[in-house]
């Protein structure tokens, strides 16, 4: 399977790309990492993708990287529609403190506009 | 995040506190305390959330099953604030607040730390008014210990429960997916009657 990772930055999109990785592993899907601008994220698009190329290289994964510019959702489901991707993984909501899921503006976005098939990683 | 959260800048209220007494629409007698030791009631409320009907959950809560809901409720006791409504020995309805921190056990102010609220009806005790009632005092409760703001998030198609939290106060902020945000400012000025520690 041709899979497309999205990474905004947070906490959230290490476990989502720790999870892709091991599921890539296993299976032998074809990765594509994909980081995005999210200004107000905990650690920048640059950073993101170094840590993202040291989790890959650590697990031996060959993974294709690649900055995408603009609106976060927009950009992602722009570079899924255009390629031959047959999933996007993205992080799948964060716990508020009362232990509700939440799920931001992204999320939304790339669910209701996404042609593909839409994984959200918990 | 937390501290970019928009409040109103008026407080609302005022709000009576607890404990109360009424009798509810349908006719049945509902007293409204506050549980000031949780692990008291911790009992009485997993037994309610057992019997609550999964398709009323919102994003995730309640959990089902006893174990998951005990869990669930046992990681935020120790530092929730909790009000609930009985119907003779049965706890019926459960409001709470539960401290946006990541360390709760340094709050010195609770006029610092920003409150989630969440409130649960068992089914065959919703359209009655005790929703409503039960949300009142658990602010008025709230204002007495000096909480000051206090959040949630609510389905955005929940039109029901965005009318209830307009009633009593709240006002949307701008952070709007899948679920709708909303907050309430409390003060001194919004307390009624029998006054408390302020």
């Amino acid at each position: 399977m041709n899979v497309l990772v999205g990474l905004v930055g947070s906490d959230e999109s290490i476990k989502t790309l720790e999870q892709t990785i091991d599921r890539t592993r296993d299976v032998g899907d074809d990765l594509t990492v994909a980081t995005v601008e999210k200004p107000e994220a905990k650690r920048s698009q640059e950073e993101m993708a170094q840590e993202a190329e040291k989790l890959l290289s650590e697990a031996d994964i060959d993974a294709e990287m690649v900055a995408l510019e603009g609106d976060p959702g927009s950009a992602l489901v722009d570079y899924a529609e255009q390629g031959e991707f047959d999933q996007l993984v993205i992080g799948g909501g964060t716990l508020s403190p009362m232990g509700k899921i939440q799920l931001g503006p992204i999320t939304e976005f790339v669910l209701l506009n996404a042609p593909t098939t839409v994984k959200l990683v918990r | 995040m937390a501290g970019a959260r928009q409040y109103p800048d008026e407080t609302a209220g005022p709000f009576p506190s607890p404990p109360t007494s009424f009798e509810d629409r349908d006719g049945r007698t509902i007293e409204v305390r506050a549980s000031d030791d949780f692990e008291d009631t911790l009992e009485d409320v997993v037994e309610m959330y057992v019997q609550f009907d999964p398709t009323d959950r919102a994003q995730g809560i309640p959990p089902t099953g006893d174990e998951r809901i005990r869990n669930w409720l046992e990681t935020i006791a120790d530092e929730s604030v909790n009000v609930v409504a009985r119907h003779g020995e049965d706890v019926v309805a459960h409001a709470m607040l539960v401290p946006d921190t990541s360390d709760p056990s340094t709050i010195e102010d609770n006029a610092e730390i920003e409150w989630e609220l969440a409130i649960f009806v068992l089914q065959d005790y919703q359209r009655a008014g005790i929703g409503t009632q039960l949300m009142e005092y658990l602010l008025g409760h709230a204002i007495g210990i000096g909480i000051e703001r206090v959040w949630l998030t609510v389905e955005r198609w929940n039109n029901p429960a965005i009318a209830l939290y307009e009633r009593v106060g709240f006002e949307s902020t701008g952070t709007e997916s899948f679920e709708q945000e909303m907050a309430i400012r409390l003060g001194d000025d919004s307390t009624v009657e029998n006054g408390n520690e302020n």
